[in-house]
């Protein structure tokens, strides 16, 4: 496809609401998106990496991606974007990390905890990581975010305060000792986790 | 600043019948809409420093991989035309015979020891990117009885903000397994469905190389007016 100039006029828009352009339609990445899996940048402490030099509580963030009969989905690929430890993105920290789900749709992050991030007037987001999960069958992405389990902060979050207090418990990952974090991720059924529209 | 969301007709839904591997894997639960942070509006600032470029997925030192060579080339734009500068464009696909060289494809297709299918480019100040690679084959997959993909080219991007992520596929003109495909099918607009395929371009052809393509793409785009209701 090539996009027109003329596209872009007024009258090309279709209403007044309506952008010059549309975004480009999603597909599927399919289940051989594995030839652009890096392995290493599921560890963003890598030593050859970008964060190498930075300080911070080192973690680890691990679950499971399962779906509507609680299968694995071992074929789905969980990318994360986050903030430093200060709670900023502007920074050197490169807070981005993708990681392939393996048979028994385990995935898992070697990272630095992220700081609480400024949220609208003088307000605060609890500490959090985003995460976008593709996979055959997601026609498009999926997503959601991971908090930590007992942090004050969560309890005046914008988003987490968005969610069915019921619910909430999906996107909170619970500590398993020795800086590991794990968020297990129900894609459908029982225990659904809970996805954003962003 | 936020990100407007794409108008819904022009996006698949997450639950598609036609397609076999969504039945399990689309959230019966709604999406719960927030209002975009930084957590957002940010991305990661990939650049080639960090992310070793690949412009030519045909050849390389010393091999060549067999198949008819073609140039793609396209810009990245947002809903406002704005060229999006320094986006990572990650692609990937099959080898003219129509096979992924990935283990878990097992379709009997003969693999090519020089082809990798996988590349990687950054747009320039004013959104254009350009890759060599060959054409890849069509080929048989599971969904329904004699389903076949039409012939396609993967495409992974990242913008200025973490709201415009996109994942998506490049269609060839004239692919007489385009109307059959419940993939592709699955965008509801004839017109954003159409909007996958790329053209074919003399501009872009180069002579006694490779056949052109032109393909274009769009992000979200920038929203003027905040939200009605934020979370």
């Amino acid at each position: 496809m090539s996009l027109a100039s003329d596209d872009r006029s007024a009258e090309g828009r279709g209403g007044l609401n309506r952008p010059p352009l549309q975004a480009t339609a999603s597909q599927t990445a399919g289940p051989y998106w594995h030839l652009i899996d890096f392995p290493e940048w599921a560890d963003l402490l890598r030593s050859n990496g970008p964060n190498a030099a930075i300080a911070g509580e080192r973690i680890t963030l691990l679950g499971t991606v399962t779906d509507g009969d609680g299968a694995p989905c071992p074929d789905a690929m969980v990318e994360i974007w986050q903030a430093d430890p200060e709670g900023r993105y502007d920074g050197d920290f490169h807070g981005f990390g993708r990681c392939a789900t393996d048979q028994a749709g385990r995935f898992r992050f070697l990272t630095l905890k992220p700081g609480a991030v400024r949220a609208e007037g003088n307000a605060f987001q609890a500490p959090h990581v985003v995460v976008s999960l593709f996979a055959r069958g997601l026609l498009k992405q999926l997503v959601t975010r991971l908090y930590f389990a007992g942090e004050p902060l969560n309890e005046q979050d914008p988003v987490l305060s968005a969610v069915p207090p019921d619910r909430r418990g999906t996107l909170i990952a619970r500590p398993e000792g020795d800086g590991a974090w794990r968020l297990d991720m129900r894609l459908q059924g029982e225990g659904e986790m809970v996805f954003l529209e962003i | 600043m936020s990100y407007r969301l794409p108008a819904p007709e022009t996006q698949p839904p997450y639950d598609a019948p036609d397609y076999g591997s969504t039945h399990k894997r689309h959230p019966k639960q709604p999406l719960i809409r927030i209002a975009q942070t930084l957590s957002e509006t940010s991305a990661p600032r990939m650049r080639p420093s960090l992310y070793e470029t690949t412009h030519n997925l045909a050849k390389g030192p010393g091999w060549e991989a067999q198949g008819e060579r073609i140039t793609v080339a396209g810009r990245v734009l947002d809903e406002d035309g704005r060229p999006v500068p320094g986006a990572m464009v990650e692609v990937w696909q099959a080898n003219a015979a129509g096979r992924y060289n990935h283990e878990r494809d097992q379709h009997d297709a003969p693999l090519d020891p020089n082809f990798k299918g996988e590349g990687r480019i950054f747009t320039d100040a004013e959104g254009w990117y350009r890759y060599t690679t060959i054409r890849p084959g069509a080929y048989p997959w599971r969904n329904h009885h004699n389903a076949w993909r039409p012939v396609h080219i993967h495409y992974s991007l990242f913008g200025a903000g973490f709201a415009q992520r996109l994942i998506t596929q490049m269609y060839f003109p004239g692919d007489p397994l385009l109307p059959l495909d419940p993939i592709f099918n699955c965008v509801p607009d004839p017109a954003a469905r159409q909007r996958l395929v790329a053209a074919f371009d003399l501009e872009v052809t180069e002579p006694e190389y490779a056949l052109g393509y032109r393909f274009d793409i769009v992000l979200r785009g920038r929203d003027a007016t905040p939200m009605e209701n934020p979370a």
